[in-house]
């Protein structure tokens, strides 16, 4: 059981697969981070050294951001967009995409769940 | 795709030459521009800028947290108010 960056608790994987449990590192990220505490990319994270774990940790706390910290900045960037009014910003606020995707259909993911409306009652009597 | 840095930020000439006279000159006149593609500049903070929409001129004033980004972000050419509401919905 290893615990880096509070939370994360991966274990019977490979060291870069098991780092990328962590928000905020990628396989390229732990790639790097696993160079440079010269640990061998391929060794299980219940393998690693109490030394290793420790170079590990030093690394990552030293020079990435992640988890908590990454997710208040961007949050604190979406925010900013949001508060000077600027285009993105508005598509944040309305939950559409930012990035001038269509949004006659599609774009689902921003947009969330299907909102049937209901059709036009036809006149009776 | 992103703007090469080795050109540096694109700004309008006219528009440049316009605020620089202005901080020149300590005023703080609205400046009416059809510019929507100038980066705003550190010069620019504190200015008022009206900028075209392809309708009307949207008053803009710049705060430091607007700097690096185009005057037509602030700008919006679309104006959706939401579909018609049904009348029975209404009531």
């Amino acid at each position: 059981m290893a615990r880096i960056a509070g939370v994360d608790i991966p274990d019977v994987k490979r060291g870069e697969i098991g780092l990328t449990y962590i928000f905020g590192i990628g396989i390229n990220r732990a790639r790097k981070i696993l160079l440079e505490a010269g640990v061998d990319v391929n060794t299980k994270v219940k393998d690693w050294s109490d030394e290793d774990q420790v170079k590990i940790r030093a690394i990552i706390t030293e020079t990435i951001k992640v988890e908590g910290v990454l997710k208040s900045e961007i949050q604190l960037s979406i925010k900013r967009l949001m508060d000077i009014g600027c285009y993105r910003g508005l598509r944040h606020r309305k939950g559409l995409p930012l990035r001038g995707q269509r949004t006659k259909n599609n774009a689902r993911t921003r947009k969330g769940k299907r909102k049937t409306v209901a059709n036009k009652k036809k006149a009776v009597k | 795709m992103a703007r090469s840095l080795k050109k540096g930020p694109y700004i309008d000439f006219r528009l440049e030459k316009k605020v620089d006279a202005l901080n020149d000159n300590g005023k703080k006149n609205v400046i009416k521009t059809w510019s929507r593609r100038s980066m705003i500049s550190p010069d620019f903070v504190g200015h008022t800028f009206a900028v075209h929409n392809g309708n009307k001129f949207i008053p803009i004033m710049v705060t430091e947290n607007m700097v690096g980004h185009k005057l037509g972000e602030f700008s919006p050419t679309r104006n959706f108010r939401g579909h018609i509401a049904k009348k029975d919905k209404k009531r």
